[in-house]
């Protein structure tokens, strides 16, 4: 078999509310010791959270790029007020660095400009994957509900463009016009008092069964469980994809990397690179179902795919 | 403003077109449609009589093809749209983008729908598939106020669409993988959420359970009318609370703002339910036909009169309201 070009490893926006500090602590710890290639910034759930990080933006991009890391900036994925198209606007006109599109609005305003596709934009066959190539994407992470069939014949379909997998973290499911978060605090998303800033990992949702099942993220409904495609990687890197996308959890990033680096190089064992994802992110329960054609939550142990 | 109705069998079909339908839409008995249930939806031949019973009633025929297309499988997809274009559908509705450029370059002259699973929710959205597939309307999702379809109608080239009775999606349709996190079984690839082949009553004690998969989705006490489990429609704990986390077991009903969206700019008002009986088709339809030529005066009677029909479950006016939020 012909060697494969191993993938690198991107890391994905933080997903949650952080602080400014927190936030800014984050990247320049990624920065100094992560071993991941590219990093996509930004606030990609709640227009209302921006404020938070847009003080520190400048001063993390450039201790990124001074460790040799690509910087590219999320769009926001529900658009939905003047304001918000206002952003979305800015962002696609004005960005110096390439934007990660993750609504349809930025798809449309970024033609024709190098850009990237993020996890929420719908591809899942290569007719679309060639449609927003010739629009000008030159990267695109797959939706996580993907299972490898898809992803292996995606890749086949459209060649040229850098394929993206979402192999870590809580898997963004849905996102709402209402905010749940809020609601489950007593407040409603217009006065919501930046309450999901109180979950810097998301807010448990139980079955009444006290099943852990989802999180709540603001708007965004994510999985309780953390993805975990790590396994899978050989497989992964065998069908061609180019990026390994970590979703930042509120937990050691910086060691998370470093499995997965480890994983891809072949320097550590499945068993040994999950014992260390486990370590990394105590209490996590972890899934991989999704890959598998199972429902997402599920736990496939073993090897890869058919 | 049109009144689009549903059909999930040919029964349902006449039944909407002899209650006065504007058009009525349905689906092939397959995964590209986004109601893709046992025993429901049509067969080539099936729709072919269908629009032939449409068009000489002047009733047009909506053919939604909605779901995203299986890597590897696109000819499934392809051949419905190729059959919808030869068996005269007047319009096809879509949420793939592979799919909008295959109908686009080999049917320039078919009229194309964005579907509400295609999530165009803002005008560079909508602008960006009617310039890139010459899409004649584009069914909202459901997280718009009315204010902001005003606005949004100011910017787009292209007529609008949106749901106005029955089943209220509190997650951006098209971008929830919420069932198929529980189930395997997603909208956007299958074409079904929460379905049935996961679902499980049992009796705990004086309670009965429902579940989806392998999760709880509520519990009912002795007396409380026990609903279908779907999921985002579920009591959960969050923080120790108990109650419904994403929304109340009810359906929409933005009948009391009808004038309200058509000042708004809105061409034509969808009724969700292809999964429903022809009886109630027919009822919802020609109740609705009948709200929508009635004067002021008239029209809460009517309303009401379809409120009966939400099967006893409460109504809400969803996300076109900014309250919901």
């Amino acid at each position: 078999m012909a060697a494969t070009t191993l993938p690198s490893l991107s890391l994905g926006p933080v997903l949650y509310l952080w602080d400014g500090p927190k936030w800014r602590d984050f990247y320049f710890r990624i920065a100094d010791e992560a071993p991941v290639a590219h990093v996509v910034i930004g606030e990609t759930v709640c227009s209302k959270r921006l404020h938070f990080i847009e003080p520190h933006v400048g001063e993390v991009v450039e201790r990124l790029e001074r460790a040799g890391k690509t910087v590219s900036l999320t769009s926001l994925a529900l658009v939905t007020l003047e304001r918000e198209s206002q952003i979305v606007r800015a962002l696609a006109r004005d960005s110096t660095h390439p934007v990660e599109a993750n609504d349809l609005s930025a798809l449309g305003l970024l033609a024709g400009k190098p850009h990237s596709v993020g996890p929420l934009i719908n591809v899942y066959n290569g007719a679309t994957a060639r449609l927003l190539a010739s629009r000008g994407a030159t990267s695109i992470c797959l939706p996580p509900e993907l299972p490898m069939a898809s992803v292996r014949e995606i890749v086949r379909d459209a060649p040229g463009v850098a394929f993206e997998i979402f192999a870590f973290g809580r898997i963004p499911l849905a996102i709402s016009a209402r905010c749940a978060h809020a609601r489950s605090k007593g407040l409603v998303k217009d006065n919501c008092q930046f309450i999901c800033g109180d979950d810097p990992d998301g807010l448990v949702v139980e079955t009444l069964d006290r099943q852990p099942f989802l999180a709540l993220n603001g708007v965004q409904t994510m999985s309780h469980t953390c993805q975990a495609l790590i396994q899978e990687l050989p497989e992964l890197a065998a069908a061609g994809i180019s990026r390994i996308r970590l979703s930042p959890q509120d937990c050691d990033m910086v060691s998370v990397a470093r499995t997965f680096d480890d994983a891809i190089a072949g320097r550590s064992a499945p068993a040994d690179a999950i014992a260390r994802l486990e370590a990394a992110y105590p209490g996590t329960s972890l899934s991989n179902g999704f890959h598998y054609a199972q429902q997402g939550a599920a736990w496939i142990a073993g090897h890869a795919s058919t | 403003m049109e009144l689009i109705c549903p059909a999930g069998t040919p029964a349902a079909f006449r039944e909407a077109v002899d209650a006065g339908a504007d058009a009525v839409y349905c689906g092939f008995r397959d995964e590209t449609n986004a109601r893709n249930f046992p025993g429901l939806n049509f067969s080539r031949d099936e729709l072919k009589a269908a629009i032939a019973y449409a068009r000489q009633h002047g009733t047009m025929t909506f053919v939604a093809i909605n779901t995203f297309m299986r890597a590897g499988r696109e000819k499934l997809w392809h051949e419905a749209v190729d059959d919808a274009v030869r068996l005269g559908g007047d319009a096809v509705i879509l949420a793939d983008f592979g799919l909008m450029a295959y109908t686009a370059e080999r049917y320039p002259e078919q009229r194309l729908h964005v579907s509400v699973q295609a999530s165009a929710a803002n005008a560079d959205a909508v602008n960006f598939l009617v310039e890139t597939f010459r899409a004649k309307r584009v069914v909202l999702p459901r997280i718009l106020t009315i204010p902001d379809i005003a606005r949004l109608a100011k910017q787009i080239r292209c007529e609008i669409e949106v749901f106005v009775f029955g089943g209220l999606c509190v997650m951006a349709e098209g971008r929830c993988s919420l069932s198929s996190y529980a189930t395997g079984k997603s909208p956007n690839m299958n074409g079904v959420c929460s379905p049935a082949s996961h679902v499980r009553y049992r009796e705990d004690g004086r309670e009965l359970v429902s579940e989806l998969g392998e999760y709880t989705i509520n519990r009912f006490p002795a007396g409380e009318a026990a609903g279908y489990p779907t999921l985002c429609k579920g009591r959960f704990n969050v923080a120790d609370e108990r109650g419904y986390a994403f929304e109340d077991p009810v359906s929409l009903d933005v009948m009391d703002h009808v004038d309200l969206l058509r000042e708004a700019g809105v061409s034509a008002l969808k009724i969700e339910g292809r999964q429903r009986g022809k009886a109630y088709v027919a009822e919802v339809v020609s109740v609705m036909r009948r709200a929508l030529a009635a004067n002021a005066a008239d029209r809460p009677a009517l309303i009401s009169r379809l409120r009966l029909l939400s099967e006893g479950q409460r109504t809400t006016s969803g996300a076109y309201e900014k309250r919901w939020r």
